[in-house]
């Protein structure tokens, strides 16, 4: 049967060229030009020079406060509305979801076209308000990413687990605390890492709402328009290590099928 | 009470969500420049939108980019997790994780990566359309194989054995046995594929001819310049797409309910 194996197995071969050439091959260009400078001598500068230059340090803390506040403020509105829909006693719950999640299938920057103009009008010159417009914006953007994932997860637990919670004494209150809500972890995970990440670097939502202050996204936005392929590097490899860690801490909480929107999304 | 402030919520959250494109798609249909005035009916953002060459072209230009990638995704993604799923434990783990890295990536990175290693370091100029393409099939097939996966575990393995057994050939067998079974899976891959694709701002930005826009490049630069026509074309174009994605889901909706009612008559 060794012919059979060898066909069946075969059929990856132009998926792990691509994923080579376009996948692992850009992460080693990324750590060569990070570590070079402009004439191509190695160099520790890009990296040292992060780390001390207090305007990046303050593009890192602001990313992670916009990113930190959005998360929250998603968070705080998935919850509620997945439970909501989760506990419904509607019939066709899938399309209660669907109308939920629609506006994730809408391109990104017509929605939030749609949002300038509406702020615009109720605030006048958007740039007065730029931390709480960026935060709006990205809720905005990401709110259904966060609620499909802990719908998903709260559909799935099994009724009984309250049902016998309560038998044995506990208030409504204290089933959520104690049952549903730890249950829930894994979609709160997941839809975190839906949220932090891309609230950390999607710099054109703060764009189009004229917040002019950098993320960590538009640090690399503007060494790619200044031609600076090193410092770009070096701010993507530091991206990727956030990410790298960011993903090893939240993998541990989630199941294995709602990982990515790949699952999340189908 | 408690139902009276579950309604309050989630009417709430509804509002949120769809309030803006809502707004924007009413005033879409009048010769307002700006949201608040109150102006007469009007079709000519209607007219602009589909008798200007440049929204043309960037339209058509966008939806051929996002079937041709997707399409090439799905190809590619489809054999890798065909091929990976009949691997040995190892290289199905390895190809696995490499997979992941794009999903969970950040897409700034992504695109400026793969504009550092094809148009830096390999010399591929943007105008050849390859560097978008690529960055785009990147973008899309992690995805096509993390929706065929879960089709290919489902199977039932001895269905293929018995299709050898009886003397079809392994490329017979694949595409009788297999490729049904797994059909759902590559289509829905397929449909993210251009979702993803069409939703893309970064990969575009890094990666596209200078001549070329998206509808999300197109979109954040319009919102930059002064052109008042073009900026109330695009509420056009936000309100057709919000139509489009409304009947598509629909669409999908009706046909899965309309399953499930085939099925609880069985």
């Amino acid at each position: 049967m060794p012919v059979f194996g060898l066909t069946r197995k075969s059929l990856r071969i132009p998926y792990v060229l691509f994923l080579a050439v376009f996948v692992v091959a850009p992460l080693f260009v990324l750590i060569y030009y990070a570590f070079t400078n402009g004439s191509g001598q190695p160099t520790m500068r890009n990296l040292t020079g992060f780390f001390t230059d207090p305007n990046t340090l303050g593009t890192l803390c602001y990313s992670f406060a916009i990113a930190f506040v959005c998360t929250l403020v998603c968070l705080l509105i998935a919850y509620p509305t997945a439970y909501i829909l989760a506990n419904s006693g509607f019939r066709h719950k899938s399309v209660l979801l669907m109308i939920f999640i629609l506006p994730m299938w809408i391109n990104f920057s017509l929605r939030i076209t749609a949002l300038k103009e509406i702020l615009t009008m109720i605030e006048g010159n958007l740039a007065m308000y730029p931390f709480f417009n960026a935060v709006l914006g990205m809720t905005y953007d990401f709110l259904p990413f966060m609620i499909l994932p802990i719908y998903n997860t709260l559909s799935k637990l099994d009724p009984s687990l309250i049902e016998a919670a309560k038998d044995l004494g506990a208030d409504e209150t204290q089933a959520f605390f104690r049952v549903t809500l730890p249950l829930s972890v894994p979609g709160i995970i997941s839809g975190i890492s839906m949220v932090f990440l891309p609230s950390m670097t999607n710099y054109v939502v703060l764009d189009m709402l004229y917040n002019s202050t950098y993320i960590m996204g538009s640090l690399i936005g503007s060494y790619f328009a200044a031609y600076n392929w090193h410092g770009g590097s070096m701010i993507a490899l530091i991206l990727l290590a956030i990410i790298c860690l960011f993903t090893l801490v939240t993998e541990s909480y989630t199941e294995e099928d709602s990982k990515g929107i790949g699952g999340a999304m189908l | 009470m408690k139902n009276v402030c579950k309604t309050v919520f989630i009417t709430l959250v509804l509002i949120f969500l769809y309030a803006p494109i809502l707004i924007l798609t009413v005033y879409s249909f009048t010769d307002a420049t700006t949201i608040g005035a109150i102006r007469g009916f009007s079709l000519h953002n209607y007219v602009t939108l589909f008798t200007t060459p440049e929204l043309r072209d960037m339209i058509f230009g966008t939806i051929t980019l996002a079937l041709g990638a997707a399409l090439l995704a799905t190809v590619l993604g489809t054999l890798g997790a065909v091929g990976s799923f009949y691997s040995g434990k190892v290289s199905n783990s390895v190809i696995t994780a490499v997979n992941q890295i794009p999903v969970v990536n950040a897409d700034v990175v992504t695109g400026f990566s793969a504009c550092i290693l094809l148009v830096v370091v390999l010399g591929i100029t943007k105008d050849t359309f390859i560097p978008l393409l690529a960055g785009h099939v990147t973008l899309c097939a992690p995805f096509v194989f993390l929706s065929v996966v879960p089709k290919l575990k489902q199977m039932d393995p001895s269905i293929y054995e018995a299709a050898l057994d009886l003397g079809a050939s392994p490329a017979t067998a694949l595409r009788k046995i297999v490729f049904p079974q797994i059909s759902s899976g590559v289509f829905s891959g397929f449909c993210l594929a251009v979702t993803l694709s069409l939703d893309d701002y970064f990969i575009a930005t890094y990666t596209k001819p200078a001549t070329f826009d998206t509808i999300s490049t197109y979109v954040v630069n319009a919102t930059k310049g002064a052109r008042t026509e073009i900026k109330t074309a695009l509420w056009a174009l936000s309100a057709v797409i919000f139509l489009i994605v409304l009947l598509i889901v629909a669409a999908a909706n009706f046909r899965a309910s309309g399953s499930e009612a085939e099925r609880s008559q069985v």
